[in-house]
C-alpha cells in the first residue's frame, strides 16, 4: 500500500478533520494571546528593574555567612567596639581598651600595631588599620600602595592619595565605601568608621556568644558532658549542654524546635480529627447506606460548604475564637478536611461492590456487621492513602496557617523575614521545614506502600479504578 | 471434643487463634499510639495556645456574628461591594492561571527527564526527582516571602513561588503517569524507526494526556487558593483586600470578599470535578 492508498482507505484515522484543525488553531492562538496579556498585566517584563543584584547577593551571603563588626567613633578613637553581627549583646569584651593592652578574649584577626593602631586582617591578605586620626588600608589585592582616609576640616571623609583609585572604592560626599569583594567592607563616615569582616558558616550555631560552653566547641562539649569536671558547679555538664543549646540567644533552638513541634501537631491532630469526623459522616452521606434523602443532601451540602470556605477563612474565624496558637490551626485543618474526606469517602462507599455485602448478609449478619465486613475492607485502602496524602499536604498548610497568625514555625519564619537582617535564621528554619515536609512525604508514601502495596494514585483515579472493577 | 477433631483442623484452629491474638495486639498498639498522639498533641496545643479550648469554643460564632451584624448595618448597598472587588478577584485568578500554565509546562519537561521508561541514565532521573522534591516541599509562602523582600511588593513573587511549587508537585504526578503508560505503542513506534521526540509525542503524550489534564485542573483549583493566601502577605489581588479590610474592621467589605472567594472556589470545584470525571471516564 502506498501513501495515497492509505489516506484513501483510512481517511477517518489518518486525515485530521478540518473542524478539529480550526479548533486546535484557535486553542493555540487563544493560549498565546492569554499568555501575552498575562505577561503584560502581571508586570513580568519589569522584573529586571525590581531585581537589585546587590540586595540579592547580600541576602544570599547572609544565609550562609556571618560577619563581625569593628566600629570606631572618631570622637573616641580609643574605644573600639568589636561585635558579632553588630549586636549590642555580643561584643567581644565590652569597650575594647587599647591602653590596657589586649583583653583576654579578642578575635585572633585583630592585633595592635607598632604605633598603637588596631590592625584588622582580612582573608584576602590585606589589613585595615584604625589610627586615632586616620584609617589606612594596606596590601589589598590589585593595589600596592597604602591608601589613607582622613576627615577634612568640615568633618567629611576623603582619600589622601585620591588619584587612580580602584573601582571598588566608592567616594560620596558623606561616606567612603571600600568593598573589593562581598567578604570585606570598610565604611568611613564623618562620625565613625565601620569595618565588616565576613566568614563562611553559621557561627555560634551550637552555643551563643555568652555561653560558658562556647569556647569548647560542640564536639568537645559533648565529650565533656560524659566525663570531666563540671563547668558550672550547679548542674551536670550534660544538662548544661542541653540547656545552653536550647537557650541559644542567636539561633533560638528551643523556641524554633518547639514551634516546629506545634506545626507538626497542628497537621497531625487536624488530619486525625478530620479523619475521625469524616469517616463516619461519609456513611450517612452515601445512598447505599442511608435511605433518607434529606439526610444525605444536608450532609453533602455541609461537606461542600466546609470545603468551599477555604482554610484561610476558617483560620481567621478560629483565630478570633482561640487566639494565636495550635488550636486555631488544628480546627481550621480539621474542618476543611472533614469536608474533603467526607465527600471523597461517601463517593468511595457508593462505588463499592454489593456482592461482598450480600455475601456477609447471607451468613445472617446484621446491618452493622455487613458494613463492617462488606464495605469497610473495600474502602479502607483509599481512606488510608487519602488521609496520609492530606497529612503530608497539611504539614505544608500548617506552616502557612501559622504565618497567618496561628503560631508555630510559620510565624517564627515570618518574624525572621520581617526583620530583614537575620537571613541565616530564615535559611535555618526553611531547611527545618523542608526536612520535616520531606520526612512526612517519605513516611507517608512508605506507610501507603506497606499497607496498600500500590503506587500513589490520586483520589479520582482510585475511584475510577473501583468503578471499572 | 477437641481430641476427636482431625489433626490438621486443630492446627488450623491454633493458627487462627494465634493470628487473632497478633491482630488484637496490633490493633491495641495502634489505638494506644493514636491516643498517645492525640494526648500529647493536646498538651502541646494547650501550652502553646493563648486561649484554652474550653474558653475558645463558645466564642466560635463571635466573628461570624460580628461580620453579619456589621454588613447588616451597612445596608442594601452591600451587593455593590461585590462589583467593587471583582477586579481584585480577576487579578487573583489571573495570577493562578498564568502560574498554572507556566508551571505545567515546566512540570512536563521535568517529568520527562524523571521517568525511568524514557531516560536510560539513572543519575539523570535521580537528579530531576530530587529537584522536583525540593520544589514541591517548600511551602509557596516561604519562597514568596523571600522573593517579596527581594523584588518588592507585587504579584510577581507570588507567581514565581506558585510556578516553582506547581512544577514540583505536578512533575511528580506527571512522571508517575508517564511511568504507568502502556509500553506497546512506544515499542511499536520504535520499531518503525521513530525518533525519541516522536515516541514521546505519539507514544506517551497521547496516552497520558487525560491524566495530565486532570491533574492540571486540580492544580489550578489549588493555585487559586494559594494565590489568595499569598495576597495576604503582599502579592496583591483579593487576598490583600481581604487582609486590609479585616485589619480595618470593615465587616461589610470583608464579608463581600469572603462571599466572592467562596463562590469562586465552590463554582470551580464543581466545574473541575465535572471535567476531571469526564476526562478519566468516570462519567460517560
Amino acid at each position: 500500500m502506498n501513501r495515497s492508498e492509505i489516506i484513501e482507505n483510512y481517511s477517518d484515522i489518518v486525515v485530521t478533520k478540518f473542524s478539529s484543525k480550526v479548533w486546535s488553531t484557535f486553542l493555540v492562538l487563544g493560549i498565546i494571546v492569554y499568555l501575552i496579556i498575562a505577561i503584560l498585566s502581571l508586570d513580568i517584563l519589569q522584573i529586571h528593574k525590581k531585581w537589585s543584584p546587590e540586595r540579592a547577593s547580600l541576602f544570599a551571603l547572609d544565609t550562609y555567612a556571618h560577619k563581625d563588626h569593628v566600629t570606631m567613633k572618631w570622637s573616641e578613637p580609643n574605644d573600639i567596639i568589636i561585635s558579632f553581627e553588630g549586636s549590642r549583646w555580643s561584643q567581644y569584651v565590652g569597650p575594647y581598651q587599647k591602653s590596657d593592652g589586649l583583653p583576654a578574649r579578642y578575635p585572633e584577626w585583630t592585633s595592635i600595631g607598632p604605633e598603637g593602631e588596631t590592625k584588622i586582617s582580612f582573608k584576602n591578605g590585606g589589613f585595615a588599620n584604625l589610627y586615632n586620626d586616620k584609617v589606612t588600608i594596606e596590601n589589598w589585592p590589585n593595589t600596592q600602595e597604602t591608601l589613607v582616609f582622613r576627615l577634612d576640616a568640615q568633618g567629611k571623609p576623603y582619600v589622601e592619595n585620591a588619584d587612580n583609585l580602584p573601582k571598588w572604592i566608592r567616594v560620596t560626599e558623606n561616606k567612603i565605601e571600600v568593598r573589593p569583594s562581598l567578604y570585606e567592607r570598610v565604611q568611613i563616615y564623618s562620625k565613625k568608621v565601620e569595618v565588616h569582616r565576613y566568614n563562611l558558616g553559621w557561627n555560634y550555631f551550637w552555643f551563643d556568644f555568652d555561653s560558658p560552653l562556647e569556647p569548647y566547641g560542640i564536639w568537645n562539649a559533648i565529650s565533656l558532658s560524659f566525663s570531666g569536671d563540671r563547668i558550672d558547679p550547679n548542674i551536670s555538664n550534660f544538662s548544661l549542654l542541653i540547656q545552653e543549646f536550647l537557650n541559644n540567644d542567636m539561633w533560638h533552638h528551643g523556641q524554633i524546635l518547639w514551634a516546629l513541634l506545634e506545626t507538626i501537631f497542628m497537621a497531625l491532630l487536624g488530619t486525625l480529627l478530620a479523619a475521625l469526623l469524616g469517616f463516619p459522616l461519609a456513611f450517612f452521606a452515601a445512598y447505599n447506606i442511608t435511605p433518607f434523602k434529606f439526610v444525605r443532601t444536608i450532609l453533602r451540602r455541609l461537606f461542600d460548604t466546609l470545603r468551599g470556605i477555604d482554610f484561610l477563612i476558617w483560620s481567621l474565624i478560629f483565630l478570633r475564637a482561640f487566639g494565636p496558637g495550635p488550636f486555631t490551626g488544628i480546627f481550621a485543618i480539621a474542618i476543611t478536611d472533614t469536608g474533603t474526606l467526607g465527600k471523597l469517602m461517601s463517593e468511595a462507599i457508593e462505588n463499592t461492590e454489593e456482592k461482598q455485602q450480600e455475601g456477609v448478609e447471607s451468613t445472617g449478619a446484621n446491618k452493622t456487621l455487613q458494613h463492617r465486613f462488606g464495605i469497610i475492607p473495600q474502602i479502607l485502602p483509599i481512606f488510608i492513602s487519602q488521609t496520609l496524602y492530606y497529612l503530608e499536604s497539611n504539614t505544608r498548610g500548617a506552616v502557612i496557617i501559622g504565618a497567618m497568625g496561628a503560631g508555630g514555625i510559620g510565624l517564627q519564619l515570618l518574624g525572621a523575614i520581617n526583620t530583614g537582617t537575620s537571613w541565616e535564621n530564615v535559611m535555618y528554619m526553611s531547611l527545618l521545614i523542608l526536612g520535616v515536609v520531606i520526612f512526612m512525604d517519605t513516611m507517608s508514601s512508605k506507610v501507603r506502600r506497606a499497607l496498600i502495596g500500590d503506587e500513589t494514585l490520586g483520589a479520582e483515579l482510585q475511584l475510577a479504578k473501583m468503578a471499572k472493577k | 471434643m477437641q481430641s476427636s477433631l482431625p489433626k490438621n483442623l486443630i492446627k488450623i484452629e491454633n493458627n487462627l487463634k494465634s493470628l487473632t491474638r497478633t491482630r488484637s495486639i496490633y490493633s491495641f498498639l495502634s489505638i494506644a499510639a493514636l491516643i498517645a498522639i492525640i494526648y500529647s498533641g493536646l498538651i502541646v496545643a494547650e501550652t502553646g495556645n493563648a486561649t484554652s479550648i474550653w474558653v475558645g469554643l463558645p466564642k466560635f460564632f463571635d466573628y461570624p456574628i460580628d461580620l453579619f451584624v456589621g454588613s447588616w448595618e451597612y445596608g442594601y448597598r452591600w451587593n455593590l461591594l461585590l462589583l467593587e472587588y471583582l477586579p481584585d478577584l480577576i487579578s487573583t485568578i489571573n495570577m493562578a492561571l498564568f502560574s498554572t500554565a507556566i508551571g505545567t509546562l515546566l512540570a512536563f519537561f521535568l517529568s520527562i527527564f524523571s521517568s525511568r521508561n524514557l531516560i536510560k541514565s539513572k543519575t539523570t532521573v535521580l537528579i530531576f526527582r530530587r529537584i522536583m522534591d525540593v520544589c514541591r516541599s517548600f511551602p509557596e509562602l516561604v519562597i514568596a516571602l523571600v522573593l517579596l523582600y527581594l523584588l518588592g511588593k507585587s504579584a510577581l513573587p507570588a507567581v514565581i513561588a506558585i510556578i516553582i511549587h506547581t512544577a514540583g508537585a505536578l512533575g511528580k504526578l506527571f512522571s508517575e503517569a508517564i511511568e504507568n503508560v502502556d509500553k506497546n505503542p512506544i515499542e511499536g513506534l520504535e520499531s518503525c524507526g521513530a525518533s525519541w521526540f516522536t515516541r514521546i509525542r505519539f507514544g506517551v503524550v497521547t496516552q497520558a494526556l487525560p491524566l495530565f489534564l486532570t491533574y492540571t485542573i486540580l492544580r489550578f483549583e489549588i493555585n487559586i487558593r494559594a494565590s489568595t493566601i499569598l495576597g495576604f502577605v503582599g502579592a496583591g489581588g483579593i487576598g490583600e483586600q481581604l487582609y486590609t479590610n479585616i485589619q480595618w474592621k470593615y465587616e461589610a467589605d470583608t464579608i463581600a470578599i469572603m462571599f466572592l472567594l467562596v463562590s469562586t472556589i465552590i463554582a470551580l470545584d464543581y466545574l473541575s470535578s465535572y471535567w476531571r470525571k469526564s476526562l478519566i471516564g468516570l462519567k460517560s
